[in-house]
């Protein structure tokens, strides 16, 4: 539709507002906090393009995540590319997996889809350890300082780095929120919504599902690539099923097919695990009780009951 | 025979297992006639026009669509020549907005503004003051119309209504012929219908479907006195 | 060591796991078959096994034997008793859904690991094995514990079978797999099956892992590889199809085993996930079962 136009643009100018604010008034370790749940929380978005807003639900973006990590991380400490360059590609190389698992995963739909999703996710970890002495498998690699600087900005700087989340933050919410009020979102969601009516109104199921998840392999790669750059490691573990469960909870909590959901439930869980952490260190325990109660009590995640609830028009 | 041929099937077959459902059926439409399709539940209606929208893959035979064989061509893409098929039981994107179930059809075939062209589509309904309404929330009636509206909006060269009046109110029936007349002056009408009166008052002619073949093809007036379509339909 | 006796070797150690194996991932597979619930907590409940046979072994007194023993009738009861709750109190409020179901148990998954770490802790610990025979080979010996393994995995298959082919309770399960609502017309409780078959197959995963944890020892995080080999099995076998389960557990064991021997285990799994993939793809019967039409 096309009213609540202002309240849409003043909604999300609003919080990337409040964001660049906070970085004057929190302390050091909450900056750094928050840059990582910036970076993450794309990750999270390009997940909701496919599971929100395509009804996609993937098991396996960890590969997608891994692929600009290790695209960005390789080029740059094996390969001598400058940041630049190196960040550029790993964003290319997330569209591209993605492209690549589409076109055979996406031959299946529902849980066959989840499980061939899942099993490419697990060869691609278990590729990365396999070239253990080029990867350094589980134990990882760190990016040299002098090599994480884009056009001249060094990321490993908290203040650059922060801001640098900032700007990749703003751009992928941009992103997704032109996306989703487009004609193409508009059939992203119709398929979520009713594949073969979809197709009898003329659109192609396998391709639109196809631009639904490279379009989400490009945000999952891009993250995956600037958190390469701006935190300096490099490790299998983000490539593991623990990865692509993750995303999934974000957007889960956060609100699934809601432009803000990914960044608030990528916050909320972060700082969840994190204050837990002083009482328990039961990590697992927190995350395994949050994906029930969320498929038990809440499917539709904080955002998307207020949706429900009192604003009909948040996108 | 309509002089030019919109649409046109050979020896067009589908087997379930042992069972054909639809038999050898060779169909021909006219642009611009309003052919509607009877025959006893079982007949193979339903298959046979899922066969022409390209839902079902033929078994054996031919389907042409302004002299094009498009047998081989998926659902999708016959949509995109003019082929728009309205379901059986409403398919509607129920929780979605009114106005979005029908922008998917208008920004389909390509709309200079989409706002104008969905809210008339949605006009020539009577749905226009209810776009902001979510699909699901629309009384039954609506629901059809809206139904109806998604198959217009995509201003299509044939439309297939898969019983549109099933479940309808006789007021409604009134409002749903006329606007089938009304697209009757740019584009085909293929109707499955069990509602006689509705059949020979709105059709150009008529196909019964027996047993997956076609039985007898004709005017209204025709049909009624055909003696094999009193035995095996009417049950005369 | 010749080729020959090496290659024996590592067919019967492929065996063993073929045996362990078949145990776990007919336990998945059922729970597929009759409640179309794709279980991704399964491993978990091999695990609990394992980490359960280590409590119960250590808490009975005299010889091992009796404390194994124990462990094996203990220890399926537990976990499938834990199943059973973990059906009634949640997969059954979800409805069954197959994508929240998904997600509900990689809940359980991570709580179920969790729970382990913080009662069992984070070190992997041996069982002694019932006994100690050991079978003299002309080119090596080999342990008899893990041929008794292979028999009692075979015997416990047959087993399942006999309940499900020739039983009430299987003839209520295939009733309940064929139509949940006629099942329902003709007087059975379908949540009770459901509970039950949730149960049985962890339980069936628990006494594949008591029964392995004297040779590889208990940890909380062992629960992994048995469920993507499981996941393997199931589908190369064909999703819910018992027969091609087992086969196809067979085959992964074997080749697994003597591929493992000859290549990089790694390399291995690799091969083996891509195919999982690739089948379900072009596939989805599986590599056994039969294309309907």
């Amino acid at each position: 539709m096309t009213g609540h136009r202002g309240a849409i643009l003043g909604l999300h100018l609003g919080v990337i507002g409040a964001l660049a604010a906070l970085y004057f008034v929190l302390p050091a370790y909450h900056v750094s906090n928050l840059a990582r749940v910036m970076v993450l929380s794309v990750f999270a978005m390009g997940y909701n393009i496919a599971f929100g807003y395509t009804g996609l639900l993937s098991l396996g973006h960890a590969l997608f995540f891994a692929s600009g990590l290790y695209a960005t991380g390789s080029l740059v400490q094996l390969a001598g590319w400058s940041a630049g360059p190196g960040l550029l590609a790993g964003i290319a190389a997330g569209a591209l997996v993605a492209l690549a698992v589409g076109l055979l995963a996406l031959r299946t739909t529902g849980v066959a889809f989840m499980i061939v999703t899942l099993m490419f996710a697990q060869a691609g970890y278990l590729l990365i350890l396999y070239f253990g002495p080029l990867t350094r498998g589980d134990e990882g690699y760190v990016i040299d300082r002098a090599a994480r600087a884009v056009a001249g900005l060094d990321l490993s700087d908290d203040r650059t780095r922060y801001f640098a989340a900032l700007a990749l933050f703003a751009l992928a919410l941009a992103a997704c929120l032109a996306l989703v009020r487009s004609p193409t979102g508009r059939v992203l969601v119709a398929m979520r919504e009713n594949a073969e009516r979809s197709r009898m109104l003329g659109y192609d199921p396998f391709r639109y599902r196809l631009i639904g998840l490279v379009a989400s392999g490009l945000l999952a790669g891009a993250s995956g690539a600037a958190y390469g750059l701006m935190f300096g490691y490099v490790g299998a573990t983000f490539a593991s099923i623990q990865y692509s469960i993750l995303p999934l909870l974000w957007v889960l909590l956060g609100g699934a097919g809601t432009v803000l959901g990914p960044f608030l439930g990528t916050l909320v869980m972060f700082y969840l695990v994190d204050l837990s952490s002083s009482v328990t260190t039961a990590y697992l325990m927190v995350v395994g009780l949050a994906l029930l109660a969320l498929v038990l009590f809440a499917r539709k995640g904080l955002l998307g009951s207020l949706r429900e609830r009192a604003l009909p028009w948040l996108p | 025979m309509a002089a030019v041929s919109l649409l046109s099937t050979r020896g067009l077959t589908r087997r379930f297992g042992g069972l054909t459902a639809v038999d050898g059926v060779d169909l021909d439409l006219g642009t611009g006639e309003i052919r509607a399709l009877i025959g006893p539940n079982g007949a193979g209606k339903t298959t046979l026009v899922g066969l022409i929208c390209g839902r079902i893959a033929p078994s054996a035979g031919t389907i042409r669509f302004e002299g094009r064989d498009i047998t081989a061509l998926p659902a999708h893409a016959r949509v995109a020549l003019g082929i728009a098929y309205t379901f059986q039981i409403t398919a509607i994107y129920a929780r979605l907005p009114v106005y979005d179930n029908v922008a998917l059809a208008v920004q389909r075939r390509g709309a200079a503004d989409l706002a104008a062209e969905t809210l008339a589509a949605l006009d020539r309904v009577g749905l226009a003051d209810r776009a902001g309404q979510t699909a699901g929330t629309l009384a039954y009636g609506h629901q059809r119309l809206l139904e109806v509206a998604m198959g217009l909006a995509l201003a299509p060269k044939l439309l297939i209504l898969d019983e549109p009046t099933q479940g309808l109110a006789d007021t409604e029936i009134e409002t749903f012929k006329r606007l089938v007349r009304e697209v009757a002056r740019s584009a085909t009408v293929l109707l499955i219908e069990h509602n006689m009166e509705l059949v020979m008052d709105l059709a150009d002619r008529i196909t019964v479907l027996n047993f997956g073949e076609v039985l007898a093809e004709g005017t209204p007036a025709e049909i009624r006195a055909d003696r094999a379509v009193q035995a095996a339909y009417l049950g005369a | 060591m010749d080729f020959g006796p090496f290659l024996l070797l590592a067919t019967m150690e492929g065996l063993v796991m073929a045996a362990v194996l078949a145990l776990t991932a007919v336990g998945l597979s059922l729970v597929f078959g009759v409640m179309r619930v794709v279980n991704v907590a399964h491993g978990e409940f091999f695990m609990l096994g394992a980490v359960l046979a280590w409590f119960v072994t250590t808490s009975v007194p005299g010889p091992p034997a009796l404390g194994f023993a124990a462990a094996l009738v203990v220890c399926p009861l537990i976990v499938g008793g834990i199943a059973a709750l973990a059906d009634r109190a949640i997969l059954k409020r979800l409805d069954y859904d197959p994508e929240a179901t998904i997600v509900a148990t990689i809940g359980l998954l991570y709580i179920f690991q969790q729970a382990a770490l913080s009662l069992y802790g984070p070190d992997a610990r041996p069982v002694q094995a019932p006994f100690d025979w050991r079978l003299q080979l002309p080119w090596f010996g080999y342990s008899g514990y893990k041929l008794a393994v292979v028999a009692a995995a075979i015997l416990l298959l047959l087993g399942v079978r006999l309940l499900l082919v020739r039983s009430r309770i299987g003839l209520v399960m295939r009733a309940t797999q064929y139509d949940r609502e006629t099942a329902t017309a003709f007087g059975i409780d379908v949540d009770r099956v459901y509970a039950g078959v949730f149960a049985l197959g962890a339980a069936l995963a628990a006494v594949a892992a008591v029964l392995i944890v004297p040779i590889q020892q208990a940890h909380y995080l062992m629960g992994g590889d048995p469920l993507l080999l499981s996941f393997i099995v199931v589908i190369i076998g064909g999703l819910g199809s018992l027969r091609g389960t087992v086969l196809a557990a067979v085959l992964i064991g074997l080749s697994d085993g003597i591929v493992s021997v000859f290549f990089s285990p790694t390399l291995a799994k690799i091969l083996a996930t891509l195919l999982v993939a690739l089948v379900l793809v072009f596939r989805p019967q599986g590599l056994f079962g039969q294309r309907v039409a």
